[in-house]
């Protein structure tokens, strides 16, 4: 019997397979569709301490094998995330989840960590210094080793619940970032976030996204993903949440065999809402095909 | 949100750049003013096409060619297409009154057929004016008219019906407007009726089914989702992002 069980931080995750921030909404919504219990985790939707719209649409793109969003942190902020999302969530999930936490300065990710950690249903703490889609904020402290340290070791100071650090792949060396957040005690490292990028409209000459650009994600990114993961989980001794482009059981298996301790699955959840479902179906078949016995032995290959 | 794989009844040519695609299933449970989503091979995201028609033994769509999305649809004649639908909010049928009227440009003529079929159903007095740019372009007017329905066609260049736009033609008695059609269109009609109205906007989407936050839209009540608290808007709700 293929044992598909893995620790992330001292939580045992039933499976590895965790639906990425801003794919699946605050849970609840999927659990119409089908019982999410069968998910390892989830990450819930970027939280910031106050409620945002985000950017202004036209905001998603289609692209060969992948999208672009430029949603722009839409969130209705910390505290209705704690008083109103999630009990909505705990009454359909029994697992912990990964509260993921964006700001726009050190003070406010700081903010952010202590409304939420209060909440029984979180787990981990994911802070994004990596959104591509927010100004002054987001990816703007992920892009260097000092910015992406200083908030690692704001949020460390005051958080009582396991910090993973969610990086970007818009940088020239994304190991030596993840070796500054090791530094300043980050607990793992998780990554990639989307890929900044853009397309124009040919009929009106005009980029397609109101806000110029967005983050590129799905199949499109995933051997970037594969290798960035590879990088960092050799750069540190913490573990490392891998996502980018993951569709499949196979996918997973692959993200692992780089590095990765457990993945996320994104854009994936917003082309198929049972996609989750069916790669964690699909996992022991395929752990079988590879003579995997235990998903936990195979990080890192 | 219900998913399924159905076969291709048929996927014709109705007007120009118009189709319309026929999927075999049980649909009987789709609203009026709903969508469906449509996985394409060869396309990353799927395709939202309002609903025109449903019930127990198919689902009928009826889009307009804009990109290469639909353009690959249009040429599809067999096969199985993976499905959601029974997505979006759907108009509401209870504010209709004796005397609705349908107000429709385009490709958002569609939903206002399926809409017209259960207010007929219902017995109300149906009338409605849909506009398009010129003659080739026309649909679903016989249809209407087959249902009961008072029809005024408008044309911008004059080319069929009244010309002019569907503003220059409404009618002098109706208890409440339903509306679909592009944004100015729906603006347009926003400050020429003179009761409530249900509103069906147009977004972008990512996922169609309320997790990606991609076509999110403000408005007196807050923040909505065109693809889940939408597409269909009250009049009262609405907060317009064109000028002018």
């Amino acid at each position: 019997m293929a044992d598909t069980r893995v620790n992330l931080l001292g939580i045992t995750l039933d499976n590895p397979v965790i639906p990425a921030s801003g794919t699946f909404g605050y849970g609840y919504e999927f659990a119409d569709y089908y019982d999410i219990n069968v998910l390892g985790s989830l990450s819930f939707k970027g939280t910031t301490l106050n409620a945002r719209f985000g950017n202004d649409t036209p905001r998603i793109a289609e692209c060969p094998s992948g999208l672009l969003n430029s949603v722009g942190l839409q969130n209705p902020g910390a505290k209705a995330v704690l008083n109103t999302e999630l009990p909505k969530l705990q009454k359909c999930f029994h697992k912990k989840v990964m509260a993921n936490i964006s700001g726009f300065s050190a003070e406010e990710y700081v903010e952010c960590v202590k409304i939420l950690q209060e909440s029984a249903a979180v787990g981990w703490l994911e802070i994004n210094v990596s959104c591509p889609n927010v100004h002054g904020g987001g990816m703007s402290f992920g892009t260097t080793a000092k910015g992406a340290a200083e908030i690692t070791a704001a949020v460390k100071k005051a958080a009582v619940k396991p910090v993973i650090i969610k990086l970007s792949p818009n940088v020239t060396d994304v190991a030596e970032i993840a070796r500054a957040c090791e530094g300043e005690g980050a607990d793992g490292i998780s990554l990639i976030n989307t890929l900044l990028g853009m397309r124009m409209d040919l009929k009106t000459k005009k980029p397609v996204l109101k806000n110029v650009t967005g983050g590129l994600s799905g199949p499109a990114v995933f051997p970037v993903a594969v290798r960035m993961v590879y990088a960092v989980s050799r750069a540190v001794k913490i573990p490392v949440v891998g996502m980018g482009g993951i569709t499949s059981a196979e996918d997973v298996l692959e993200m692992m065999m780089a590095g990765a301790a457990a993945v996320e699955v994104g854009a994936a959840n917003l082309t198929d809402p049972f996609a989750c479902k069916k790669i964690i179906e699909a996992l022991p078949a395929a752990m079988d095909k590879y003579n995997i016995k235990s998903l936990s032995e195979i990080t890192g290959g | 949100m219900k998913n399924g794989i159905y076969p291709i009844i048929s996927n014709e040519k109705i007007a120009e750049n118009v189709f319309k695609l026929n999927l075999a299933g049980d649909f009987s449970s789709a609203k009026p003013g709903q969508f469906a989503n449509l996985k394409l091979s060869g396309f990353y995201l799927r395709r939202p096409l309002s609903v025109h028609h449903a019930d127990g033994e198919k689902l009928s769509l009826i889009y307009k060619v804009v990109g290469k999305g639909t353009e690959h649809l249009s040429g599809l004649k067999a096969g199985d297409i993976d499905t959601l639908w029974d997505l979006g909010n759907g108009y509401d049928l209870s504010a209709a009154g004796e005397y609705p009227l349908l107000i429709g440009g385009g490709a958002g003529v569609p939903p206002l057929c399926f809409l017209a079929e259960r207010l007929v159903a219902a017995g109300k007095k149906v009338s409605a004016v849909i506009g398009f740019n010129r003659k080739e372009e026309v649909f679903c007017e016989e249809e209407l008219k087959a249902l009961g329905v008072k029809v005024t066609v408008t044309t911008a260049d004059g080319s069929f019906g009244v010309k002019g736009f569907v503003t220059d033609a409404l009618p002098e008695k109706y208890s409440y407007v339903y509306t679909c059609g592009p944004e100015p269109m729906l603006k347009a009609v926003y400050g020429a009726i003179t009761t409530g109205g249900d509103f069906s906007f147009e977004e972008r989407m990512g996922c169609g089914f309320g997790a990606c936050m991609g076509c999110s839209c403000k408005t007196v009540t807050g923040y909505k989702r065109i693809c889940k608290e939408g597409p269909v808007l009250k009049k009262e709700e609405i907060l317009w992002r064109i000028q002018g």
